[in-house]
């Protein structure tokens, strides 16, 4: 007795992992963003591939914008557009503020390309130039089968029509918002030694608001904007007053801040806080 | 004495003030309302491109009435809906605005279903242009979308989370709609091409 019932749970167990299987169609996985070119379908040889790579990486370098090629089998069962939107969001094309991103997609299998196009692009990208592009330079090129030629024309063409455009030197400003995060605690940290010092000097108060002075001096400097640095000498002057017994408390507090942003460590390339909103046309072949 | 006052000072002032939410709230807010005028954005740009595709349309197929009045009624609905952030208030307004918007969906895809019985339409170069930025606009509208349903999702799990829900209970905010599928289901389902209707 014992046995069956140990073999009908078995069975039931199998069963349930079967079956759990099916819950949901899986979305295609986005690529993790290591080059400007990624093809997953190896159609592009590798000299072809390079090639390629190096007339977006030298386009980067003159302009800033940031343009990248993918190519996937399928994206079902999602939309082009459906997919294609994820990835630009995962990968952030183009630089922050200025969105100039460029996406192109070909979903082999599925006969569909389409081209996102990021924000700060769709002037001189609008939806029908990206869809001519699409029609009369990647469609024909791609019925022949000359997979390289099409990718190719087409980067030339978008990459003709955004030096059309005025954008933003390349070369980001010395200290961006996102190193700021990092330096939070450093500041933090950096104040109470400070207000220690002029402290011992001038006595409480007068230590006080030097330091206030100096870390809202600083907090501004990096780029934290006049308000933030408004509060942080507020606090600085605060943390000077209370002494070394207030300490404990307000290191809770500035340990809070300190998260910070990381940046994805390792990466040979990788995409620079730029948005889209879903501009671009699509096309088949 | 002044010291420990301080202390207790700077200590609550804290925890008020990052502990309660009030501040999350505020930028949740704006996100909320950055979201909401980009859906608005969209859905405008979409409308200022229909006059012109019923003109095209009109030229090759000037005895489709019944398409043409559908979409006119659709748009000049939807341009008489009073839309400002506020009605992220107002779940009413809100449900009237979408309820307009989802219309002149239907209507936009009646039309372009009766385009498939005229070639020539088809194969003309200004339509084709036309489509192609419907298209363009079409999923610009579904990103917008998507994007406030998030933002909303943040902002409403913050309102309704414990104990920031009684800061917000304080202050008055409350919950925003969203964009329901349901109405979407009805929607969708794709007209019928009627020969029979012809006259």
């Amino acid at each position: 007795m014992l046995s069956t019932f140990k073999t009908s749970l078995f069975a039931f167990c199998a069963v349930l992992l079967l079956a759990s299987y099916n819950v949901r169609a899986e979305l295609v996985a986005i690529p993790a963003l290591k080059t400007r070119v990624t093809d997953l379908t190896q159609t592009l040889t590798p000299d072809q591939q390079n090639q390629l790579e190096a007339k977006l990486a030298a386009f980067e370098q003159q302009k800033g914008s940031q343009i990248a090629v993918l190519i996937v089998p399928t994206t079902q069962p999602e939309d082009i557009a459906q997919y294609s939107i994820r990835v630009t969001d995962a990968w952030k094309l183009g630089r922050k503020k200025v969105d100039d991103g460029l996406l192109i997609l070909v979903a082999k299998d599925d006969h569909k390309m389409r081209i996102e196009v990021g924000r700060g692009l769709e002037g001189v990208i609008p939806d029908l130039t990206a869809k001519r592009i699409i029609s009369e330079i990647m469609a024909p090129s791609f019925k022949q089968g000359d997979f390289y030629g099409g990718l190719n024309n087409a980067s030339d063409k978008l990459i003709g029509l955004v030096n059309g455009e005025q954008l933003p030197a390349p070369g980001s400003p010395a200290l961006s918002g996102r190193s700021f995060g990092n330096l939070l605690p450093m500041l933090l940290f950096g104040g109470l030694i400070l207000g220690g010092m002029l402290r011992a000097m001038f006595g409480n108060f007068f230590g006080g608001a030097l330091t206030g002075g100096a870390i809202g001096i600083f907090a501004w400097f990096l780029g934290g904007g006049l308000l933030t640095a408004i509060i942080f000498g507020i606090i600085a002057f605060f943390i000077t007053l209370i002494g070394p017994t207030g300490l404990g408390q307000m290191g809770g507090f500035g340990g809070g801040y300190g998260g910070g942003r990381s940046n994805g460590g390792g990466d040979i390339f990788s995409g620079g806080g730029g948005g889209f909103s879903g501009g671009g046309a699509s096309g088949d072949w | 004495m002044k010291n420990l006052f301080f202390k207790f000072a700077i200590i609550f002032l804290t925890l008020v003030l990052t502990g309660c939410g009030y501040n999350k709230f505020q930028s949740l807010d704006e996100d909320a309302k950055a979201s909401w005028s980009e859906v608005l954005n969209q859905y405008q740009r979409r409308a200022d491109l229909v006059p012109n595709l019923v003109a095209t349309v009109k030229g090759y197929a000037e005895h489709e009435e019944k398409v043409f009045t559908e979409v006119a009624d659709a748009r000049s609905k939807v341009g008489s809906i009073q839309v400002t952030p506020e009605v992220l208030n107002d779940p009413d307004a809100f449900a009237k605005y979408q309820a307009a918007q989802g219309q002149l969906t239907q209507a936009l895809s009646h039309l372009m279903a009766v385009t498939e019985n005229y070639p020539n339409l088809k194969a003309d170069q200004g339509f084709r242009d036309l489509q192609a930025q419907l298209e363009g606009t079409e999923n610009r509208v579904t990103v917008a979308r998507n994007r406030y349903i998030e933002t909303i999702k943040d902002y409403n799990v913050a309102i309704r989370s414990f104990p920031q829900n009684l800061t917000a209970m304080m202050f008055g905010y409350k919950t925003k709609p969203s964009f329901t599928v349901d109405n979407e289901k009805a929607i969708s389902t794709a007209p019928a091409v009627n020969f029979g209707d012809k006259k």
